[in-house]
């Protein structure tokens, strides 16, 4: 149990896939407007993460080693059309928001990484629990930028459309660069150095 | 005729891949160290983005809508791609080893470059034909290359420059990619 829940840890904290491998940086930075983009965008990678993850896992012993990585692309791609036509049926808003990103997990380098580097060498068990620990990692992440970037480029915090607080002033007039796609660098740009600072990216 | 130059400038300076729609990141900051690098990198992907996006509208109207499976559509494009960027890169070590020498080790990464399969997606969701297609690529790949290369300069300058420790690297490159993003904005009023 406790190598599960170490390699689940490590997922979030030391392995981080976005602040600490820099690894899947364009939909962090894409959808990261709002915080109902990064709950959903967090929900589609993690289903995606976690289902490629286990079903790699399982398979680890059938596939050749020569066509691995056309195989795990399949698993991948089939994972994320069936997210794509779900969240398109069922949230279409959601869907229409994150538009091109949602298909485009499938060339996200942290699924096809996670495929390559652990679940195809580790037990279920094992990539499950590395699967959850990633897939939050990056939603940590992605919930971090979108919070600083909805805060202060529309003055108010909203939840799927409940507005849970606004701030006086900000709220008539925000920074609407931080909505615009150069507030996303900026914004990443001060976390890492902040990281970096505090001394959590000494390994790089 | 127009009409393909906007496109074209749409593609390639307005809706940047990199700097407006946040596409291709991962090279953007790995190769743009070294300039000849990044134009080779750049000039790959301009390559592949075309090439795939001439092959994927064919098999798109020609395969996936007569059969009525447009729902595969992300597992088609994605093999495409694959192998799309292995016949290339057989070709060119046959047929030029001075450039398969220059693009190296960058084909094979361009397979999980999310702005080629981006440009192919593009072109399915906005119903584009066969040549609004290919210079959509172009543009794209055209901007793509542009930016490689503008940020690949400006970082060969910044190892000189006396940074903070914290913000060496990543950090400050991306501070530049804003500073360019802001520059591109300006070309959203040509159109």
């Amino acid at each position: 149990m406790g190598r599960v829940l170490e390699t689940f840890i490590n997922g979030i904290t030391k392995s981080n896939p976005t602040f600490i491998l820099l690894l899947g940086l364009c939909p962090t930075l894409a959808v990261s407007t709002s915080l109902d983009n990064a709950i959903g965008m967090t929900a589609a990678v993690m289903f995606v993460l976690i289902a490629s993850n286990i079903t790699v896992s399982i398979i680890k012993k059938f596939v050749p080693s020569m066509v691995r990585i056309p195989t795990f692309i399949v698993i991948i791609a089939t994972f994320v059309t069936i997210t794509d036509l779900s969240m398109q049926a069922y949230l279409p808003s959601l869907s229409q928001s994150l538009g091109i990103f949602v298909p485009l997990i499938v060339v996200n380098c942290i699924i096809l990484g996670r495929a390559e580097a652990f679940a195809s060498k580790n037990s279920v068990k094992d990539s499950f629990a590395d699967a959850l620990g990633i897939g939050l990692g990056f939603g940590v992440a992605i919930f971090i930028v979108s919070f600083i970037r909805q805060l202060l480029g529309t003055g108010e915090m909203s939840l799927f459309s409940w507005v849970l607080f606004k701030v006086p002033g900000l709220s008539d007039n925000p920074m609407a660069i931080f909505i615009l796609p150069m507030g996303a660098f900026l914004v990443i740009a001060f976390l890492l150095a902040m990281f970096r600072y505090m001394g959590v990216m000494e390994g790089e | 005729m127009s009409n393909l130059i906007g496109i074209f400038l749409g593609m390639a300076l307005i809706n940047n891949f990199i700097l407006a729609r946040f596409l291709g990141l991962c090279p953007f900051f790995g190769v743009s160290k070294k300039m000849s690098n990044a134009i080779s990198m750049g000039l790959a992907v301009l390559l592949v983005m075309t090439g795939a996006s001439f092959v994927t509208w064919f098999i798109f109207h020609y395969v996936l809508v007569p059969y009525n499976v447009q729902f595969m559509h992300i597992v088609v494009f994605i093999l495409v791609i694959a192998v799309f960027v292995q016949i290339i890169e057989m070709a060119i070590r046959r047929t030029n080893i001075t450039l398969y020498n220059a693009l190296g080790i960058y084909l094979p990464l361009i397979t999980t470059n999310c702005a080629v399969l981006g440009v192919t997606l593009i072109n399915m969701n906005e119903n584009f034909s066969l040549a609004e297609a290919v210079v959509s690529a172009l543009g794209g790949g055209f901007g793509f290359m542009l930016v490689l290369a503008m940020m690949s300069n400006i970082r060969e300058r910044l190892d000189l420059a006396d940074l903070p420790d914290s913000f060496r690297g990543i950090p400050v490159a991306m501070l530049v990619a804003m500073l360019l993003g802001l520059a591109f904005l300006g070309f959203g009023g040509m159109i």
